[in-house]
């Protein structure tokens, strides 16, 4: 565990064996398990398609773990921060339709709203941790389930369809949607989107003041306060911007991928970013290849799902257990991965 | 209305906060609370569909979240792992399983599933009253016993209690895996008692809320009680409040027991009477 590539190739194989021991603890057959799940993910075009396009929400949400836990926040809300980012985006897109405006900046301005409304979302729980001391963990989760309701209510009031049938939004038209790469695929420009927040989201954590800051206020809050760094200020900034990745990872599978919003909006994306973000090492470059590897374990067991009576929830299995082997190791070394003094 | 009947809405969420009290009063906040409640739900279900006996469903629950718990208090207690990391994926992982044997046995068409229940009689059953004793009992091992008394130094201040000759890492595994029977007895009380059936998620988000009234209820399970039957009530009214004409979006009422949650948590704040070592782990000095 001593360089970059021992550990690279220790998470590999154990990621590897968790893999195999979940198929096997479920009693699927392991060889033909393995071979749909291959297949489902780059067995054709439409499998890599697939693998991209869901690697697009989780590594946006993933992102947005990684700025807020960094940051000493623990944001367990991407879920709702997803949501909120969406159904502002929802309801420019009714009025912008309306309005005449054109499609692409109307697709900008969706993008926008997501990111400000999960922002905003995220700032509610910041501020009672700040003002309150209320901690985020409990919070994040209970705005939740306040979002979800929300949307619900949303999508079958005031943003429904028109013929008031279902409880959905209009599907956008399609000049309103990310241009696609191929007609017959589903992957979306907002694969670039997604990567370019990483490079971004990089480049703020090491090469800025206040994403050392950050960093610093996550490590070790009383270092950062005899250094006169003002920590709650870093924190609210931390799940801001962590909220405003969800929120934008709404915006793009609204303008990306589902075109309408609905309660099936989200498939636990927002809570799949943390996940991604700790595999990631909490590191936004290491959490592209981590949101490659999950979005391609979705798209396989989906294939899986066909074939044997697993679905797409053995996938959850996998990635806690490699969250708990990942704790294990770092606590058999004896490392912290994590702030000391988190809210 | 007759009061009586917010007793079964409440029951779920009181269980697990005075459950969670003991494990909050030794130190550790076990976030994984939510997980033992999908795995109590889950298991009591299953055990009930197979025996046909609500009572082995009941005990199936409590033992899975005994067992979730466990793991629970190996990475936190013993390892000194980040209680929210470990805790985040442990509810993962429940989320995981259970939707995976769910889908696997029972499918995903939405077969109606019904299983036996817990018998009831005028909104009291068996595990109303456990509730109801256990309140009591709780406040006696916390207050008035020896352990009770050796577990908050631990949350209090675990060096002293060490100090004392007791093992702060026994304590808190005693006080975790007793606060996980009750999340697996009040997640199998979701589906052998209220429902006689399951769905995905099933314990939605009450784990959190339970969490939450603990800190309202200031770790006393009396006042913790009272805090969950305010969450039961609001929890009821999405089944009555059309009966009572009121003209309110039921998205709302469903929302209503999470946001009551987060109004008294910004309305009480943290305060200074959480046990002072609460969420650090503790290492024993080499």
């Amino acid at each position: 565990m001593k360089t970059r590539i021992g550990q690279l190739a220790l998470t590999v194989v154990g990621l590897f064996a968790i893999l195999l021991l979940t198929l096997a603890a479920f009693r699927l057959p392991i060889k033909d398990s393995l071979s749909l799940i291959v297949h489902g993910a780059f067995g054709d075009k439409f499998g890599w398609s697939r693998t991209a396009v869901k690697s697009i929400p989780l590594l946006l949400t993933g992102l947005g773990m990684v700025v807020s836990w960094r940051g000493g926040m623990y944001n367990i809300g991407g879920e709702g921060q997803f949501i909120v980012g969406g159904l502002l985006g929802g309801w420019f897109a009714r009025w912008g339709i309306q309005a005449g405006l054109p499609p692409a900046f109307g697709i900008a301005m969706i993008l926008i709203c997501g990111a400000v409304g999960g922002a905003l979302w995220a700032a509610l729980a910041g501020l009672l941790y700040v003002k309150r001391g209320v901690e985020v963990v409990i919070s994040t989760i209970l705005f939740n389930f306040i979002a979800i309701q929300f949307l619900n209510w949303a999508a079958s009031g005031p943003l429904q369809e028109a013929k008031h049938q279902l409880p959905l939004t209009d599907l956008l038209p399609d000049n309103w949607m990310l241009p696609k790469f191929d007609r017959q695929t589903d992957l979306h420009a907002g694969v670039f989107l997604a990567v370019l927040a990483a490079i971004a989201i990089w480049g703020f954590l090491y090469f800025t003041k206040a994403g050392f800051k950050l960093r610093v206020v996550g490590e070790n809050p009383r270092v950062a306060r005899a250094n006169q760094i003002q920590v709650m200020r870093t924190k609210m900034l931390a799940i801001m911007v962590s909220g405003a990745l969800c929120g934008l990872a709404g915006g793009v599978e609204y303008v990306g991928t589902a075109g309408q919003l609905g309660a099936g909006f989200s498939q636990q994306w927002g809570f799949l970013g943390i996940p991604v973000a700790l595999l990631g090492g909490l590191h936004p470059l290491w959490a592209i290849g981590s949101a490659f590897y999950f979005g391609a374990l979705f798209s396989g067991s989906e294939n899986l799902a066909r074939f044997t009576p697993a679905g797409t929830t053995i996938v959850y299995v996998i990635q806690a257990a490699a969250v708990l082997g990942y704790v294990a190791m770092k606590a058999l070394n004896d490392r912290r991965i994590t702030p000391k003094e988190a809210g | 209305m007759e009061w009586l009947a917010i007793l079964p809405y409440a029951t779920p969420v009181a269980l697990a906060a005075i459950g969670e009290t003991i494990a909050q009063r030794g130190g550790v906040i076990n976030i994984s609370l939510e997980g033992g409640m999908l795995m109590g739900a889950f298991f009591g279900m299953f055990a009930s569909f197979l025996t046909n006996s609500p009572w082995l469903g009941l005990f199936a629950g409590l033992a899975a979240g005994v067992a979730i718990t466990a793991v629970f208090a190996y990475f936190t207690v013993y390892l000194a792992s980040d209680q929210v990391v470990v805790g985040t994926a442990l509810n993962l992982f429940a989320l995981g399983l259970t939707g995976t044997f769910y889908r696997a046995r029972f499918g995903q068409s939405g077969q109606i599933l019904s299983v036996a229940r817990v018998p009831q009689w005028h909104s009291l059953d068996a595990v109303t009253l456990l509730l109801l004793v256990s309140v009591v009992a709780v406040n006696f091992l916390l207050f008035r016993s020896a352990w009770g008394l050796a577990l908050r130094s631990a949350g209090e201040y675990p060096k002293a209690a060490e100090a004392a000759g007791f093992s702060v890492h026994r304590l808190r595994l005693g006080a975790l895996l007793i606060g996980g029977a009750f999340a697996g007895i009040a997640g199998a009380y979701l589906s052998v008692g209220i429902t006689g059936s399951f769905a995905e998620n099933m314990s939605a988000g009450r784990g959190f809320v339970a969490i939450a009234m603990v800190t309202f209820g200031r770790w006393r399970p009396a006042f913790v009680f009272l805090a969950s039957l305010l969450i039961g009530f609001a929890d009821s009214l999405q089944f009555r409040f059309q009966a009572y004409g009121w003209n309110v979006p039921y998205q709302l009422m469903t929302a209503l027991p999470y946001l009551l949650a987060l109004i008294v948590l910004a309305v009480v704040g943290k305060g200074t009477v959480a046990p002072q070592a609460l969420g650090i782990a503790y290492r024993r000095e080499k």
